[in-house]
């Protein structure tokens, strides 16, 4: 049982408390959750500490059972700068969600054990060295998303909750098809992700290949999710509660675009060269329709829903054009790759905070809908600052987190193919979209749902400050993150070239 | 070659509790005949006990090698057993001082045996035997609470059963004539050079019984109605053992065929068949045990996939026996929540037992998802390797096809899931009927081994692979 077992099952085993003892009060698991959130997040910030690159090939921390030897599949997890500063943000937008839900009334205790339960398999995901290990995590990652929707969802949540289970289940049979077709390729038949980077089982045979990244390719662009096999996300988010919105597309997205440089880059790499172009193409499409989507949308959550759809667009484009390879190009396509990286980790935190704002909205004025406010600023002057300031890191303002990852993606994607420049209307679509948000929102006199509007409870306020810090932070002091990330990217964009 | 009887305990021990239940019961009053339970149920243990004990030896064939004590019989045994323990918990609440008591148990306790004599049959006979020891039991058990659906099932069992069995004679009778033998030992190499539509013929005729035993298309019309019209406990009961050793019985056979045939296409289109029909028709089902039945229909195609593959890939024996043990353990735990809750059937009657029963639905939340395939249950460990032995063998189309119905079977799953934490109706109040006792905890415990065999998939692979 290393540190990395424990920072996986401690949520888990905490939920199992949470569920097995009854005679816990709500407010005490409200806490139990804030407890061991936090606790998670110390441990990950101490595997950070002592982090070392373990290099090419390899992972720190690394860890491995048997399980199912007969198929070749262990316990297997490690880290490497691609899985820990997920785990981080995992870690982060979790212990917001707890402090976000400490003054929630629905049945606390379950919720806190589902959500204790969805940041194991969460954590799970990102730590996992094995496909089946990661498919296990993946598909529990859909069960309890499910039940935080139907259970605790407004609206048709009963629908949304059921079209969201079936799209996604569909994406992750999708993935573990393609992950079977990897085991029989693999020479001896193996589910172990550092052994097949190391085989490469498909490399000379482009039709299989081409089908087994197909069928990887979909179960990822479903969870990520992009242009066309979004249409799940929007009414999901619509229903679905504050906090499970932010989980959702907090994390749960990322585990999409986690996909792309964990297993279908340097597992395919012929294959990913082969059809880099389709790849890149569908991130510009996700990056301006998304955009232009969420610029039509009037409901305050739509519109985050769909800004998800265009930066997670900026990651495909990054992660195609990283598999555009030309000479002399390493340089441009491993600045790609890392912002790609550094995109996940920063959508992570903004999309949460902002998620959990609106959430606040709702709580106080029911509604979604843009028109039915204005003049916010006056009655909740706390609620409109920090909008501001997770708009503005969400549309990539200098100085936060979100410039950071957009420059670098487009800096390495440009480099590669200058065609990429296109997405670049996608970022200024988003500053005015947000910025038209802010207006209807929170300018003007006070009016309608506005009025009586109660400003950001203290709860509220320590769930959604810190994380608009932690962008502000790593938008101005962008090494520590970066140091991380760089060496990983490199390795995927050697991996990806070979 | 010597006939070695004690190779046969465990089904030896099986049938004389079945007839020690029998007789018990027409000596003991109608309120004290539970002890026959305890008599069934102590013959079981002892079995499965037997039956572990045999495991650890080595293989070894009996009654002039017609019958096979290998890992797979091992494991059939145990499962088969453990499966019929759980039923006869169900039946603690259910048919607990009911007029047919003790016959219900011996019944069930034949029909295991049967079960058991199927899974090892190295032999034509001694599966037409195994055959009809499995099914005749179950007609009696279908319609032994007396009521007009469990006749009318009963009669629709009974019909179906005795065409099948004649079909599945027959085809002994053709491989005979055609061959000389019955024993599979000796059956290859005759049949290879046999004319082909004959053989073709007989091999139809017998795999068309077992696929009766099994409940898979095209024999599959008695299952839903079984399900439906029968008591619980033997509905869960028919809808999980028979299918251990009919299941196996087809790999047997298929495995001792000549290659010139093309059975694994013919085995490959049942399987597909059988998982398709049995989802498109679980989608409009209102009844729980009728649903639970169609989705037996389907499973059993799953379980045809290693069928086919059979030889041609190493993963195929073991990841047959590993999902035989998830699915049995898992179709147990939904069946139990059926037991638990009799009176609830309609979906819609579910409605907010997760609020005042959570761990009954917590239950069947994870016997439900369990079918579906949800890691890390031991029915996603079994469809996993089922699937990637069908991809190994070079069947990649079967393996999507799996894939594709098991999104499909998520769908009617969840129908059943969803009203579990909604909230509470007038017509159908929180405090509904509650559960009964031991359906209740069996549900519970079922629903944990589920998840147990699936994480501790990797020692059952290995006994397998022994």
């Amino acid at each position: 049982m290393t540190v990395l077992s424990l920072i996986v099952f401690l949520p888990l085993l905490a939920a199992v408390a949470l569920v097995a003892v009854p005679r816990l009060g709500d407010g005490a698991a409200r806490w139990v959750w804030v407890a061991v959130a936090a606790v998670d997040l110390l441990l990950v910030a101490a595997v950070w500490l002592v982090y070392e690159p373990p290099g090419p090939g390899r992972l720190a921390f690394e860890e491995r059972v048997p399980w199912i030897p007969g198929v070749d599949s262990s316990y297997h997890v490690g880290v490497d700068g691609l899985s820990l500063p997920l785990m981080a943000m995992t870690t982060v937008v979790f212990l917001a969600c707890a402090v976000f839900a400490l003054r929630d009334e629905d049945r606390p205790r379950t919720r806190a054990a589902l959500f204790l339960f969805l940041q194991s398999v969460s954590l799970g995901l990102f730590a996992a060295a094995d496909l089946i290990l990661f498919f296990l995590f993946f598909d529990l990652s859909i069960v309890g998303m499910y039940f935080v929707i139907a259970g605790w969802g407004h609206g048709d949540r009963g629908r949304s909750a059921m079209k969201f289970f079936l799209y996604t289940f569909l994406g992750s049979l999708a993935l573990l098809a393609g992950f079977i077709g990897l085991y029989v390729a693999a020479e001896p038949h193996t589910f172990d992700m550092v052994e097949l980077a190391r085989q490469t089982p498909l490399d000379g045979s482009p039709t299989a290949g081409g089908l087994v990244l197909a069928a990887i390719l979909l179960g990822l662009a479903v969870k990520t999710p992009t242009v066309p096999f979004h249409t799940w996300l929007p009414p999901a988010h619509t229903d679905a509660p504050a906090v499970g919105s932010a989980v959702l597309a907090g994390v749960l997205l990322k585990m999409g675009t986690y996909g792309f440089v964990r297993i279908a880059m340097p597992m395919l790499p012929e294959a990913w060269r082969a059809w880099a172009w389709v790849v890149v193409v569908v991130g510009v499409v996700s990056v301006v329709y998304g955009a232009l989507v969420a610029l039509a949308q009037t409901d305050l959550k739509r519109m985050i829903a769909y800004t998800s759809v265009n930066h997670m667009g900026y990651v495909v484009l990054a992660v195609g054009a990283a598999g555009i390879v030309a000479e002399g190009s390493e340089q441009a396509r491993s600045v790609a790759v890392t912002g790609a990286v550094t995109q996940m980790v920063s959508h992570g935190i903004v999309t949460a905070a902002l998620f959990l704002m609106a959430g606040v909205v709702w709580d106080r004025a029911g509604t979604y809908n843009l028109g039915s406010f204005g003049g916010l600023a006056g009655t909740a002057p706390r609620l409109a600052t920090l909008f501001a300031v997770g708009a503005f890191a969400s549309l990539g303002l200098p100085g936060l987190s979100g410039f950071i990852a957009e420059f670098q993606i487009f800096a390495g994607s440009i480099a590669v193919a200058p065609v990429t420049a296109v997405a670049l209307v996608g970022i200024l679509i988003t500053a005015a979209l947000f910025l038209r948000a802010l207006q209807r929102l929170f300018t003007g006199p006070t009016r309608g749902a506005s009025r009586g509007f109660g400003d950001l409870r203290p709860a509220e306020l320590w769930a959604v400050a810190p994380l608009l810090a932690l962008s502000l932070l790593i938008g101005v002091l962008p090494r520590p993150l970066l140091g991380v990330v760089e060496p990983a990217a490199e390795v995927v964009v050697q991996l990806v070239g070979r | 070659m010597a006939m070695r009887p004690a190779l046969l305990l465990p089904e030896i021990v099986l049938f004389l509790g079945a007839l020690a239940a029998l007789l018990g019961g027409s000596f003991l009053p109608r309120t004290r005949q539970w002890v026959t339970r305890v008599v069934a149920a102590a013959a079981l243990v002892l079995a499965a006990a037997m039956a572990a004990v045999a495991l650890a030896g080595p293989t070894a064939v009996a009654m002039e090698g017609s019958f096979t004590v290998d890992p797979t019989t091992g494991v059939a045994r145990l499962v088969a057993t453990l499966g019929a323990l759980v039923v006869l918990a169900l039946a603690a609440d259910e048919i607990d001082g009911s007029p047919r008591e003790s016959e219900t148990y011996a019944l069930l306790l034949l029909s295991t045996t049967g079960t058991l004599v199927l899974a090892g049959a190295d032999d034509l006979l001694v599966v037409a035997v195994g055959f009809l020891l499995t099914s005749v039991p179950l007609y009696g058990l279908i319609g032994i609470t007396g009521t007009a659906v469990a006749a009318e099932a009963a009669m629709k069992t009974y019909l179906l059963g005795a065409l099948f069995g004649i079909l599945l004679l027959a085809g002994v009778t053709l491989l005979y004539g055609v061959s000389g033998t019955t024993s599979y030992a000796g059956l290859a190499d005759p049949l290879a050079a046999a004319p082909r539509a004959v053989v073709a013929a007989g091999v139809v005729g017998i795999l068309g019984g077992l696929l009766f035993k099994a409940g898979g298309v095209p024999a599959h019309f008695w299952v839903p109605d079984a399900a439906q019209g029968a008591g619980g406990a033997v509905a869960a009961f028919l809808t999980t053992v028979p299918k251990i050793g009919a299941v196996l019985a087809a790999y047997r056979l298929v495995a001792a065929l000549p290659d010139t045939l093309a059975w694994p296409l013919l085995v490959a289109v049942l399987a597909v068949a059988s998982m398709t029909v049995g989802n498109l028709a679980a989608y409009t089902q209102t009844d729980p045990r009728r649903l639970l039945g169609w989705s037996t229909v389907s499973q059993v195609g799953y379980l045809l996939v290693p069928v086919t593959v059979a030889g041609r890939s190493d993963l195929a024996l073991p990841s047959l026996l590993l999902y035989l043990a998830g699915y049995t353990v898992t179709n147990l735990a939904a069946f139990a929540v059926t037991t638990a809750f009799p009176r609830r059937r309609e979906l819609s009657a579910y409605r907010g037992v997760g609020r005042r029963y959570p761990w009954l639905a917590a239950a069947l939340v994870v016997a439900l998802l369990g079918l579906v395939g949800t890691p890390p249950t031991a029915v996603f460990v079994g469809k996993l390797t089922t699937t990637a032995a069908a991809w190994d063998a070079g069947d990649a189309w079967l393996a999507v096809l799996v894939l594709l119905n098991t999104l499909a079977s998520l769908f009617y799953y969840l129908r059943w899931i969803a009203p579990l934490y909604a909230r509470p109706t007038a017509e159908h109040p929180e405090d509904g009927d509650p559960p009964a006792p031991w359906s209740r905890w069996t549900a519970v415990a079922t629903a944990n081994l589920s998840v147990l065999v699936g994480v501790a998939a990797g020692v059952l692979w290995a006994v397998a692979t022994a």
